[in-house]
């Protein structure tokens, strides 16, 4: 199997008649995503893509049963749609959006707190590339042609990276069984240790790849996880070595503001709980090889 | 985006925080006109630049008379202010703000900063004010206190009154403490900060409460709604190479290596800057084109990259998802066709239309280096640097 989505899951897009969702829409509903509807307030009624369009996401989840929503709202109006999900009963949601202001992503998480743990919405970026199980379905913008079906969970900051992992993994002949993108803005909605969890219970998955960028300390909470709790290998990588301390590297959470956010402090703990470190992001299908029990 | 100290005490004082009497000045005529409308003994003339250690760097000055205040203000107006935190070429220096001298009898440190772990608004407080924030926790954890601000409510009285007590405050000044440090958080929210710094906030003999120095930065992605707040902006403070950057919708880092960098995604950049410092190189900048770049968008790029005088090669890395590699490769076309840099340009392509993309390259016969691979695109950049210096 693979993590949070296959092909069976039916998927909702929030905002699906703009134009950059559109494009996406089409291109998950080709990789064979199960896309039963979409959200636009006022389009309730129109066909969009192929797909029903629903004015608001409690019509949607009613009528098709949704249990995963993939949001490509503006930054100004997501937080609220990612609240509409969760108050809809989304199991997983995907958030693409860049932009999103802090204080409203502080406000997401506060409002996410009024469910119990067990039925509380993961919530998967924003600012991500989105999720992908190769072979099964999408719900994301990455170029589904660079992953290949196979036993390596991937975990994600950066899209672009988790591109240059996946098909460095195909060109030495090792799959994927689910990449996810938690983002890179300085809150997210899920992080490294929640995906950890999830792929260390994933029948399919034999080793995850974690790659993980400067700012903040999520990297270092996960490879404590994996050295107390794990039992599949873990090989990670973090970008960054060369930032210049306090300025922001393009994602908004990428900046090194206390002790424990810079790349090679990262490194360090990880290597200390015994993440097999790629050195170098030309290395990871040189190095995922030596984890897997072949 | 970050503000200048008299406009952070502008919103301090909106918020009901006590700041000493102050004024702008842009000539040492305005400043001596100041220092007399303020009234008093003494005064205070302070370089505004985004920056804080103004007062090791010689940007604060204390005055006994108009003429020192003149003096001051003449020997400041123009320079170039370098800070431990503003890099070697420093920040430029266009407006003074004169200020009554207030004497403290204690000073406090009060910041307000975003907690990325507990997702939320997090106070700090320390009776040790004066000194950087993270000179007074590594002397002396136990001499911070921090509070975590539960988002639903906000700052409450009681926490701010815990505070207050923490760091030493008499009984007679809790409640002043109490009035600003919810003011404090209420601009947090209300204005969209992500940064909040008053240090130090003095004590004084009369017994009240003021701030003495104030920084305050404001997260870019809620400036849409806050025209009052992005009017604030100060391009004179900017990297100029940053500042067009900016406004081209391009993210950009600059940097001080020769290596000229036009990447897509944020983490690629960064992975791309290591393979090049792993090569020997040194990167001259961060750049990220960002998701769907066109044809122009990687021009501009190239426009903004070969500005600097430094970069003696260009890289360009794309790993195509949302972006497609024949558009890139239309676009550094152009670029070489049009810019003619004196320059080697290598580049990798790999993702959407990565085929098409070469072939465009290939066919244009402008000249590039191609790499396959990420390692590769590191080691031609390097070697090409070695190239065109010799």
């Amino acid at each position: 199997m693979s993590i949070i989505l296959d092909e069976t899951t039916p998927v909702l897009v929030q905002g699906i008649t703009g134009r950059i969702a559109t494009f996406h829409t089409t291109e998950m509903r080709e990789y064979g995503t199960n896309v039963v509807g979409g959200v636009t307030p006022g389009r309730g009624g129109d066909t969009h893509c192929g797909v029903p369009v629903f004015d608001t996401m409690k019509q949607a989840v009613t009528a098709t049963e949704a249990t995963a929503s993939v949001v490509f709202v503006p930054p100004p109006f997501a937080a609220d749609a990612i609240m509409e999900a969760a108050d809809a009963g989304i199991e997983y949601c995907v958030c693409i959006t860049e932009g999103i202001p802090v204080q409203d992503m502080i406000k997401v998480k506060r409002y996410q707190r009024r469910y119990q743990h067990a039925s509380r919405m993961c919530l998967i970026g924003p600012n991500c590339a989105g999720v992908i199980s190769p072979g099964r379905a999408m719900m994301g913008i990455m170029p589904p042609h660079i992953y290949e079906r196979g036993p390596v969970g991937i975990v994600s900051r950066s899209g672009t990276l988790g591109y240059e992992a996946a098909s460095q993994l195909k060109a030495v002949g090792i799959g994927v069984s689910t990449s996810v993108g938690i983002g890179g803005d300085p809150i997210n909605g899920s992080s490294f240790l929640d995906h950890l969890k999830r792929f260390e219970a994933d029948g399919q998955t034999e080793a995850i790849v974690m790659i993980g960028e400067i700012g903040g300390l999520q990297e270092a909470q996960a490879a404590q996880y994996a050295r107390d709790h794990m039992h599949k290998p873990v090989v990670g990588y973090i970008a960054g070595l060369t930032a210049p301390k306090g300025r922001t590297m393009g994602h908004a959470g990428a900046i090194v503001s206390t002790a424990g956010e810079s790349a090679a402090e990262k490194v360090q703990l990880m290597r200390e709980c015994g993440v097999k470190i790629v050195k170098l992001p030309s290395d990871f299908g040189t190095t995922v090889p030596k984890v897997l029990r072949r | 985006m970050e503000i200048h100290e008299y406009q952070a005490k502008a919103i301090l004082a909106d918020y009901g925080v006590a700041i000493p009497e102050g004024g702008l000045a842009y000539s040492p005529e305005q400043a001596t006109y100041r220092a007399s409308e303020i009234g008093g003994e003494q005064w205070v003339v302070k370089a505004q630049i985004h920056s804080g250690a103004r007062g090791q760097a010689g940007g604060i000055k204390l005055c006994g008379d108009e003429r020192e205040v003149w003096e001051a203000a003449d020997d400041l107006l123009g320079k170039r202010l370098v800070t431990n935190q503003t890099g070697e070429r420093g920040r430029g220096v266009y407006r003074l703000y004169v200020e009554a001298a207030v004497s403290a009898v204690s000073e406090i440190y009060l910041g307000y900063v975003l907690d990325r772990s507990a997702e939320r608004v997090m106070v700090v407080a320390s009776a040790e004010g004066g000194m950087a924030i993270e000179e007074i926790a590594a002397r002396d954890p136990a001499a911070v206190v921090r509070v975590n601000v539960e988002p639903a409510v906000g700052l409450q009285a009681f926490e701010a009154r815990e505070i207050a007590f923490a760091v030493g405050l008499d009984a007679s000044l809790v409640p002043q403490a109490v009035q600003m440090m919810t003011g404090c958080y209420r601009i947090f929210g209300e204005l969209d900060a992500t940064m909040l710094e008053i240090n130090p906030l003095a004590v004084t003999a009369d017994g009240r409460l003021v701030a003495l120095d104030a920084k305050m930065t404001f997260d870019d992605n809620a400036l849409f709604r806050h025209q009052d707040v992005s009017e604030l902006r100060d391009k004179s403070q900017e990297d100029p190479r940053e500042r067009t950057a900016v406004d081209r919708g391009l993210s950009y880092v600059g940097l001080e290596g020769n290596i000229g960098c036009i990447i897509n995604g944020a983490g690629l950049a960064m992975a791309t800057m290591d393979m090049i410092k792993h090569a020997g190189g040194e990167p001259a900048n961060f750049l990220d084109i960002g998701g769907g770049a066109s044809p122009e968008r990687v021009l501009k790029a190239f426009r903004l990259v070969l500005s600097d005088e430094n970069v003696e090669a260009v890289l360009v890395n794309i790993f195509a998802g949302i972006n497609r590699c024949d558009w890139v490769a239309e676009g550094v076309v152009q670029a070489l066709q049009q810019l003619d840099p004196s320059v080697p340009v290598v580049v990798r392509l790999s993702g959407t239309n990565v085929a098409e993309g070469r072939r465009i390259l290939a066919d244009a016969q402008v000249g590039v280096i191609t790499a396959d691979s990420l390692a590769e695109a590191g080691t031609r950049a390097v070697a090409a640097t070695e190239r065109s210096a010799a």
